[in-house]
């Protein structure tokens, strides 16, 4: 087990030097002020373009900093997505009680006729 | 409008072939949501059907329907597909009547993949995958013309059918036309209905077909662009849309120019129309959904799955013609979910023809697929014997469809309601008769082998008891006497 | 102050009114909250009818349960019915869920009585509250300084003397870390050991709901009371909850303690390097861990030897990539997580001419500056063309953590580290993201891993400040963490509690 474990500490050290080192050294920035102004559309968070400056210089950090990951060999490596192994995880198709329409419409920012109330939805209609 | 289109299509087809691809989404038939215990229920009061996990509620998880991946199992088996462990992913976007702004849906390990489907009158359509995933609720679009979006001044948004399982049948782009198109659709339908999986009823929304329609030069084995077309709401919508969209590509084509892959909008003008595209592409950042555990159904399960499975309809179609069906009556029979009942029937003794000409003919109704077939076999003989007339065996079937499965629903006992007792031999034969000494001329000509003046004689029969005779067995009768 | 074991054992005896318990504990919160702002909200008068109801219990003869008539505070991340749940953001400002987290079933049913909700950094981002859309939590020990987070109010409550006991969400190491800033004991279980349902999701696959006490036993105690298995949670392990409290008073006699090397460095002085038992560290050690917490972490581990464990040192390389590979995958889920609110259903909404801009502008409005960075980094992680380099790698390098913890867990039963890799900070002292991000590095593996994790007081730093030690342990291990975690209070020195725990409340003086 420990030998798996030295080698997998060779793995993962293959580079000299911080990412911070790298970033100065001239790579292009980890992320742009386009990208950021995508990313916040697809979010649905809209922004200034100082704030988008702003982000920028916040995501980049860190996106900076994710750069120490380029460099492992991570090929034999699955992903993991549950920390725990479990499988198969189920109900029975038994109905419950819902929840009390009152109380949750009560909570909503506007509501009609038992409904959800929204501005009108511009989507995909021919 | 669809005359001149079906003939303009013929024309313009020539030289070309159409590639369709059908992705079919089917609700299944459960009593609960995919991921959570509200009812799974239509035609409610807005919002009622619903608890915190319908309604992406902050702190609210999913958990996985038991009974929705075993539908989902029996009808990946049906269409041939492998039983594959699969993972819930989500798929990212906006969009108001999505509670939680992402759907959970399986993404590249569906459940069911690599299958077929042989169409009948058709070829085998392969089956690239069957997946689960969880339906949107529902928004009302309010002041815009007949509830369109377009003008609308606010929406309306209700989340009773947020989160019931829909199975996505993807099939691969093997379907040639829009007659196959449309048989492809049938038969899922039947299957659908065999296994009890969904009710599968497109005009209400419970099957929907969305279809991927290209063309291509007669032997060509390319695919060209395709254009995936929404809004099909029936068989009819179907068939047309794929003739308008194949006929539109072949135009451009023809024109020195080519399609463009988009989505488009089937619609009740007879024409399909582009939908207006997003600001943004497609971005749905699918990734596994951490609320969910992997899906690994192990091969003990599916063998239970399978074997708790009712015969498909192929089977009990060739089963059918077996007994003497043609297979146009097979299908009719097969796709109203009734071969069961008729196979039994018949296995019960009664008489195949009499029975599949009931179900052709007599049991387009509410309540047929209710029929038990012991009373089936028992009306069917009871006609055959000659104490129910072919009209009032009809009759006696219509009341049974309404009454079933109760044991009211018995034959003889409506029968019996209906007035109709089975006449005494003595007393036809005596009526008979009568008819014949009342008619010697026509009796004459009769025996001289005029068979269509035995009317005259079934006739008068009929006239005396008020229709209630049978007339097969007049014409009994009417032969013994002459050939005795 | 009193444990909560003392508290349920007396008023399960009838030898004290849960209500005089209660009393007590408001008065204290009424006079010193305005100074920690521990609370979102206390609720004073659920928890007065909460309390007279054990009373009537106790009266009619019926024993009301192990948590009896002690007042616990709930971190304002779980769901309360009836009571506001904002998560500490303007989104859900006054959000009243229709339904309790079934953490707040379990504590209510075995006796506890809720006294408030806690501050924390909005939607749990954070480690210091300065994140909260309702301005920060002070720590008790020093009102210029931050109590850690995400749960710092939670941290504070229980170090200010304001409740015996406090859930907390730690997702990077929101409960151990103020724990570890406040001088009291915080757990983080197993993934899946205690249901997540009705917490309110930052980042699904790593949040985990724990406890916070003044000491092991009543950590071990509300422990117990919120473990087991939830078929509503789909992630919950079906195991039941073993007898943590069983586990204290074992002694750590053969145990085997294993020293993170990545994590704790050699000793500064250079006459006690490597110190009686440990070798120095051996290959690299991440920068900026304080001497002095490495220092705290080194003597524990003597502490260990010399109450008999079996101590060494064990690398556990993929440690150092922890950050980066938590920075993008918990930032990835919870872009999705928070996608839901956008003022359709509930919380705020910006009216806009038409959905999306309403969506943009109730989220503009909704989140803080740290809410709305990591959404879009998360968002950034998983876009098409980024996905395989930012979340896809991440999930790899997370595979490697839990391979590297298994081959430690191969030969150690359990492992020690520092909890933070500094005592509490001043406001305002880590206002650059990665400096702040960096206050996770030593807690963010076992989130990464799912395993149990804990921080144990054990003496103080720079400023007299709290130090916390943290004990790791395999899935499932959290018994050998807590008889290791009984044995280092045991052998700690003396903490001083904080000036406001050592003051009366203007109220319940006396008692």
């Amino acid at each position: 087990m420990s030998g798996a474990n030295k080698s997998g500490k060779r793995q993962v050290r293959q580079r000299e030097g911080s990412p911070t080192d790298a970033a100065s050294l001239g790579e292009a920035a980890a992320i742009s002020t386009d990208q950021v102004a995508h990313v916040a559309r697809l979010a649905r968070i809209e922004l200034t373009a100082d704030e988008i400056e702003h982000y920028t210089g916040h995501l980049g950090r860190v996106l900076e900093h994710a750069r120490e990951l380029e460099d492992l060999d991570l090929a034999d490596v699955p992903p993991l997505a549950h920390p725990y192994p479990l499988r198969n995880v189920f109900r029975d198709d038994v109905a419950g009680s819902p929840v009390d329409r009152d109380e949750v419409l009560s909570q909503a920012p506007a509501a009609s006729s038992g409904q959800f109330e929204v501005p009108p939805v511009l989507g995909e209609e021919a | 409008m669809a005359a001149t289109s079906q003939a303009a299509t013929g024309a313009a087809l020539s030289g070309w072939e159409t590639v369709v691809g059908l992705e079919v989404h089917v609700e299944l038939a459960t009593d609960t949501k995919l991921f959570s215990a509200a009812p799974s229920r239509f035609g409610d009061e807005p919002n009622t059907n619903v608890t915190p996990v319908c309604l992406g509620l902050p702190g609210s998880l999913p958990v996985l329907n038991r009974r929705a991946v075993e539908l989902a199992m029996a009808v990946g088996l049906a269409l041939n597909c492998e039983i594959r462990p699969s993972v819930f992913h989500r798929k990212n976007y906006f969009y108001p009547d999505m509670p939680k702004d992402y759907q959970v849906s399986q993404y590249d390990q569906p459940i069911c993949s690599d299958g077929w489907l042989d169409v009948p009158g058709g070829g085998r359509v392969g089956i690239e995958r069957a997946h689960l995933e969880e339906d949107a609720g529902k928004t009302t679009h309010l002041g815009g013309a007949d509830g369109r979006i377009h003008g609308a001044v606010g929406a309306l948004v209700d989340y009773n059918r947020a989160g019931t399982p829909l199975l996505e049948i993807v099939s691969r782009p093997d379907i040639a036309s829009a007659a196959e198109a449309s048989a492809y659709v049938e038969e899922l339908r039947a299957i659908l209905l065999a296994l009890g999986a969904s009710d599968a009823r497109l005009e209400e929304g419970s099957m929907r077909v969305d279809a991927n329609i290209s063309v291509r030069p007669v032997g060509s084995t390319d695919l060209r662009t395709r254009c995936e077309v929404k809004n099909l709401n029936s068989l009819r919508s179907l068939r047309n849309a794929i003739d308008f969209e194949a006929r539109r590509h072949i135009g451009l084509y023809e024109a020195g120019e080519a399609p463009v892959q988009e989505t488009r909008h089937w619609s009740t003008d007879g024409r399909t129309h582009s939908l207006r595209s997003k600001e943004e592409a497609d971005d749905y950042r699918y990734f596994p959904e951490p609320d969910l555990v992997p899906l690994e159904p192990d091969p003990d399960w599916i063998e239970r799955v399978r074997a708790a499975m009712p015969e498909l309809p192929a089977a009990l179609r060739e089963r059918l013609c077996a007994q003497g069906a043609d297979a146009a009556d097979a299908q009719v029979i097969a796709s109203r979910g009734l071969a069961p009942l008729v196979l039994d029937a018949v296995a019960a003794g009664a008489d195949a023809s009499r029975t599949v000409t009931h179900a052709v003919q007599n049991l387009a109704l509410d309540g047929a697929e209710l029929l038990e077939a012991a009373q089936l076999a028992s009306l069917v003989q009871m006609e055959t014997s000659g104490q129910l007339t072919a009209t009032q065996a009809k009759a006696v079937l219509t009341h049974m469809c309404e009454r079933a499965p109760d044991a009211a629903a018995d034959p003889s006992a409506i029968a019996a309601e209906l007035g109709y007792e089975a006449m005494d031999s003595g007393e036809l034969e005596a009526l008979v008769d009568q008819a014949i000494a009342d008619n010697p001329e026509a009796w004459e000509k009769f025996c001289a082998g005029e068979a269509k003046v035995a009317g005259v004689f079934v006739g008068a029969v009929m006239k005396a008891t008020r229709g209630q005779a049978d007339g097969q067995a007049v014409t009994r009768l009417l032969a013994q006497r002459r050939d005795a | 102050m009193t444990s909560a074991h003392v508290i349920a054992s007396e008023v399960r005896a009838g030898t004290r009114r849960a209500t005089d318990v209660l009393e007590d504990f408001l008065g204290r919160i009424e006079a010193h909250d305005g100074d920690v702002h521990a609370f979102n909200t206390v609720s004073a008068e659920q928890a007065r009818a909460a309390a007279a109801a054990i009373d009537a219990a106790v009266d009619e003869g019926r024993d009301p349960g192990p948590l009896a008539g002690v007042p616990v505070a709930f971190k304002d991340n779980l769901c309360t019915r009836g009571v506001a749940t904002t998560c500490s953001s303007r989104m859900l400002e006054g959000w009243q869920p229709p339904y309790d987290a079934t953490v707040v079933q379990a504590m209510t049913a075995a006796g506890a009585v809720m006294i408030g909700k806690t501050n924390l950094d909005e939607f749990a981002m954070g480690s210091s509250t300065e994140h909260s859309a309702f301005g920060p939590t002070r720590n008790p020990y020093d009102l210029a300084r931050v109590p850690g987070g995400s749960s710092g109010g939670s941290a504070a409550a229980v170090a200010a003397g304001f409740a015996p006991l406090a859930l907390g969400s730690d997702t990077g190491g929101s409960i151990r870390q103020p724990a570890s800033l406040c001088g009291i004991v915080g757990i983080k279980p197993t993934y899946g050991r205690v249901s997540r349902y009705g917490l309110v999701a930052f980042a699904s696959s790593f949040d985990q709901i724990g406890p916070f006490a003044t000491d092991v036993a009543d950590a071990a105690l509300a422990l117990g009371v919120i473990s087991g298995h939830d078929p509503v949670d789909s992630t919950s392990i079906p195991a039941a909850a073993p007898d943590f409290e069983a586990a204290l008073a074992r002694g750590v006699e053969g145990l085997r303690v294993g020293v993170v090397s990545e994590l704790t460095g050699s000793r500064g002085n250079g006459a006690a390097n490597g110190g009686p038992v440990l070798g120095d560290a051996a290959g690299e050690v991440l920068d900026g861990i304080d001497a002095d917490v490495t220092e705290r972490v080194l003597e524990a581990a003597d502490a260990l030897a010399d109450a008999g464990a079996t101590v060494g040192r064990v690398s556990v390389p993929a440690v150092t990539y922890g950050l980066t590979a938590y920075y993008l995958i918990a930032p990835a889920e919870a872009s999705s997580n928070l996608a839901r609110y956008d003022g359709t259903r509930y919380g705020l909404r910006v009216e806009g001419a038409d959905v999306e801009e309403m969506n943009r502008l109730t989220r503009r409005a909704g989140f803080g500056d740290e809410v709305k960075a990591r959404i879009m980094l998360g968002t950034f992680a998983l876009s098409a063309g980024y996905y395989d380099a930012y979340y896809g790698k991440a999930q790899r390098v997370r595979m490697l953590t839990r391979r590297d913890f298994d081959a430690a867990y191969a030969d150690f039963d359990v492992l020690l580290s520092p909890t933070s890799p500094c005592v509490a900070f001043r406001f305002g002292e880590r206002a650059d993201p990665m400096t702040m991000y960096r206050c996770d590095t030593c807690t963010i593996p076992s989130n990464l891993s799912g395993d149990p994790a804990m921080s144990v007081p054990f003496g103080t730093g720079a400023e007299d400040l709290p130090v916390g030690v943290q004990v790791m342990a395999p899935a499932l291990g959290e018994e050998a963490m807590l008889t290791v975690a009984a044995a280092l209070e045991r052998a700690a020195p003396p903490l001083p509690k904080p000036p406001l725990a050592r003051m009366s409340g203007s109220k319940g003086a006396g008692s």
